[in-house]
């Protein structure tokens, strides 16, 4: 009958524009910029852009899977600053970059720790708990560092923030490394499968056999782990750890998830949808910087863009559903 | 000849893929009760939601009181006069009986609360349903049945003629159900029109005047005269053939003990329980509401942490702290609420079916294997007989019995040896509940010892071997299968038994 066949085609779009309508709306803007923004679609524009949203699609990668999980990880920002500051002291101090580097990843596996800790065996909520480590992740970052900008003195570190292969620099190699694993870890692996079930009904996970306690530790583990990580990077890139640095970058991230469809609901979630909203985020703001748009009317901007994603993705599942 | 208040007129809904109801028509009138009946997915729920403005009609419309219309939303069928008492109720149980009864409708001069008012108007309607409860009492220290009769009075306060009941007895005990068709009774004495939709037989032909039977979104008839019909008239109308026996109980041979229990009692199983269910029996565990039957269960499957006791499994005592250590021994449960406790929402039906035996066909333990998943879930849907359109179908839009089967599929996705079904048919219409007793039968027939939870007393007298009968808390008596009747055991399950 045309009239199932028809219901049929219209199912398989609304399937169709789930897991891709935020990507092609990325293709919109970007042919849009390439086309209307003078200097867009330049070499050394691209490079800066794709530097831009490395940082924000790293450390959306660990979001993701706290969102899919039902949580929240508000602490991403300061273990940022934080792990850069470490590595910045530990470099100066030891005259090693790996040594350096591994203390900085440790600083944000142990905030991690005590994140997933709290939260998966007491039982204290996501966002409180990660509100109050955010804090102190903060302070130890000014603690560290005496509330100053620390010069790393070994310059081989920075090549981690300038060196190319292949003419593409290394933070967007590990992004996509990152995305790569995450978006692995998410649709083939139980680790991914349980963080989307126990997002969709904790009670019924457990229920099911599930290890909740545990994967909820090692989903902040890997939060605080890959945000050390992006921090370690960006300590890279600035020649020296700043505890001052990524103030809100924690919103950036969430807003990249739920620009892309990741449901704070928990449950919901692609490794598409932080690709689509990292470089949605990214490019508008780039091309905002391009047009000469003041700082302060992009913040403006950025939450309008939030706001009206999260509204439309709202009317849009009450369209499918009627 | 009296003129019906209530007329669907030749109502259609249909959602993508799915027509949820074909042209159902039928009357209802003042001062009767109308029964809604038919199998899960029949399309009662719909037509509740069409009543209550959640949903709108594709075609046709409704006619109250005389005047044709459609409601658009929820707010328009209230002002109509219509009020839905749902299985879920809508209640805040942090607040006050008061503040629930007039919830959106709170008295208040300049939007400070006027308490006094408050009070006085909710003390109108407690009395008027003979509530002997205080206004001021907090909803959390009522119980279910007490929760319901506020939400009918509730109904009554805003002025409802219409009020349908949605699965009202579910959850309710004896003397609950009782006082509730005693107000039910009133309320058509009184010349309002009453919707009831229940599975119960019993209920229906204790409380209606007239039934409409749909089947698969279709009306299939209205009995007007209920001293003509019998119960396998409703049942043959609601899924078009005689079922006769739905147990098909036939007795087979048990082996050794397969799960003992001594002095077993958890954090919330207060009483101090000893059982011992052998290969291939069928336990059957009747209680009535608050008893500690689903208490009892969650202890044995590690959900609720014991406090004392063992628990041996083919002789050997076994440790069992968490529900992933019951069912890596093969204990395993499905759970009273199926919504709360048993589905992922979010997922499909293939993950739902999936989500715990994967652990055993993984690559390197973690990764997944995409050719056993789709295989089993497959097979799970075969064998199960789970009605989806496919496996990839998300599970919250099939109806409460293919859930239930989708989750019973789960579970044979393992190797398991000890069966714990609470509720196994809660809300489930009469040839899925049919389909489940046959599968108990054919797990007990494999040797699997299988304990049933259920309130409803024909079911657990025609599925068990042995019923256990519990009451506050406490194992009242056991009774074989050849000395059961429903008088022994709702009495063992009321009673204070008396120190001799």
């Amino acid at each position: 009958m045309t009239s199932t066949t028809q219901e049929k085609s219209a199912g398989s779009f609304s399937k169709i524009w789930n897991a891709y309508g935020m990507l092609l709306i990325f293709a919109v803007i970007f042919v849009c910029s390439c086309l209307f923004i003078p200097n867009f679609a330049t070499v050394v524009n691209m490079k800066g852009l794709g530097l831009a949203i490395s940082m924000s699609g790293i450390v959306a990668c660990g979001m993701l899977f706290c969102l899919a999980a039902g949580e929240i990880d508000l602490s991403v920002a300061s273990v940022i600053a934080c792990a850069g500051v470490v590595t910045a002291v530990v470099i100066n101090m030891t005259q090693s970059v790996s040594v350096g580097i591994l203390a900085g990843l440790g600083l944000g596996i142990a905030v991690g720790l005590i994140n997933g800790f709290v939260i998966a065996k007491l039982k204290i909520n996501s966002l409180i708990t990660t509100l109050a480590t955010m804090q102190i992740a903060r302070g130890l970052g000014y603690i560290i560092s005496d509330g100053k900008a620390v010069g790393i003195t070994k310059e081989e570190f920075f090549e981690l923030g300038y060196q190319d292969i292949f003419g593409v620099p290394l933070p967007i190699v590990f992004t996509i490394i990152c995305i790569a694993i995450f978006g692995f870890l998410l649709s083939k692996t139980t680790y991914g499968r349980n963080t989307l079930a126990i997002g969709g009904n904790q009670e019924a996970s457990r229920l099911a056999g599930i290890n909740v306690d545990r994967t909820k530790l090692i989903i902040f583990v890997v939060s605080g782990f890959v945000s050390a990580l992006a921090g370690v990077i960006l300590a890279a890139r600035m020649t020296s750890g700043q505890p001052m640095t990524s103030v809100g970058f924690e919103l950036v991230a969430i807003s990249a998830c739920v620009l892309g469809g990741v449901s704070l609901n928990g449950g919901v979630a692609k490794i598409s949808f932080i690709i689509a909203g990292v470089l949605i985020l990214g490019t508008i703001e780039n091309a905002m910087n391009l047009l000469n748009i003041s700082p302060f009317a992009q913040y403006v901007v950025r939450g309008l863009i939030l706001l009206i994603a999260v509204i439309f993705d709202k009317y849009k599942q009450k369209f499918i559903k009627s | 000849m009296q003129v019906p208040y209530l007329e669907f007129d030749n109502v259609s809904k249909s959602f993508p893929g799915v027509k949820a109801l074909q042209n159902v028509s039928f009357k209802c009138y003042e001062g009767k009760v109308h029964a809604l009946m038919g199998e899960n997915g029949a399309g009662k729920s719909t037509l509740l939601k069409i009543l209550s403005g959640n949903y709108l009609p594709t075609e046709g419309k409704l006619s109250v009181g005389g005047r044709q219309l459609v409601f658009r939303n929820t707010k328009e069928a209230l002002l109509a006069g219509v009020a839905i008492i749902y299985q879920e109720l809508n209640i805040v149980p942090e607040m006050t009986v008061a503040e629930n009864l007039c919830l959106g409708q709170l008295p208040h001069s300049f939007g400070i609360v006027n308490k006094a008012e408050l009070i006085e108007r909710t003390q109108k309607y407690l009395d008027k349903l003979d509530l002997n409860i205080s206004p001021d009492t907090p909803l959390k220290e009522l119980s279910i049945g007490q929760w319901q009769m506020i939400e009918i009075a509730k109904a009554l306060s805003r002025g409802a003629k219409i009020i349908a009941f949605d699965e009202p007895t579910s959850s309710l005990s004896a003397p609950e159900i009782e006082k509730l068709f005693s107000v039910i009774n009133e309320l058509r004495d009184e010349g309002k029109v009453i919707l009831y939709v229940s599975h119960r037989m019993e209920e229906i032909f204790r409380i209606s005047d007239e039934i409409t039977v749909l089947k698969d979104g279709q009306f299939v008839e209205t009995f007007s005269d209920l001293s003509k019909i019998t119960n396998d008239d409703l049942v043959r109308s609601m899924v078009g053939r005689n079922l006769g026996d739905i147990y098909h109980y036939r007795p087979r041979e048990v082996g050794d003990t397969r799960l003992k229990i001594t002095h077993l009692s958890g954090q919330k199983l207060k009483g101090d329980f000893s059982l011992t269910v052998r290969a291939g029996e069928v336990l059957g565990l009747f209680g009535l509401v608050g008893a500690g039957r689903s208490e009892l269960l969650k202890v044995i499957f590690g959900a609720d942490p014991s406090v004392s006791g063992t628990i041996e499994l083919d002789g050997k005592t076994i440790s069992v702290r968490s529900p992933k250590e019951a069912i890596e021994q093969g204990i395993v449960l499905c759970p009273e609420d199926r919504k709360k406790e048993g589905i992922i929402p979010t997922a499909t039906v293939g993950e739902n079916i999936n989500i715990s035996a994967r652990r055993s066909h993984n690559f390197l333990k973690f990764i997944i294997n995409e050719k056993w998943e789709k295989k089993n879930a497959e097979q799970q849907r075969q064998q199960m007989n789970v009605k989806t359109p496919s496996i990839q179908q998300l599970i919250v839009n099939l109806s409460g019995g293919n859930q239930q089967k989708a989750i019973l599929g789960r579970w044979l996705s393992e190797d398991i040896k000890v069966l714990l079904l609470d509720e196994p048919t809660r809300g489930i219409d009469v040839g899925a509940k049919s389909e489940i007793y046959d599968l108990i039968f054919k797990l007990a027939d494999q040797k699997l010892a299988i304990i049933v939870v259920s309130s409803d007393l024909p079911e657990v007298i025609g599925v068990s071997d042995r019923i256990m009968v519990m009451r506050s808390h406490q194992i009242t008596g056991v009774i074989e299968r050849a000395d059961a009747t429903e008088e022994k055991v709702l009495k063992l399950a009321m009673v204070e038994s008396k120190a001799a």
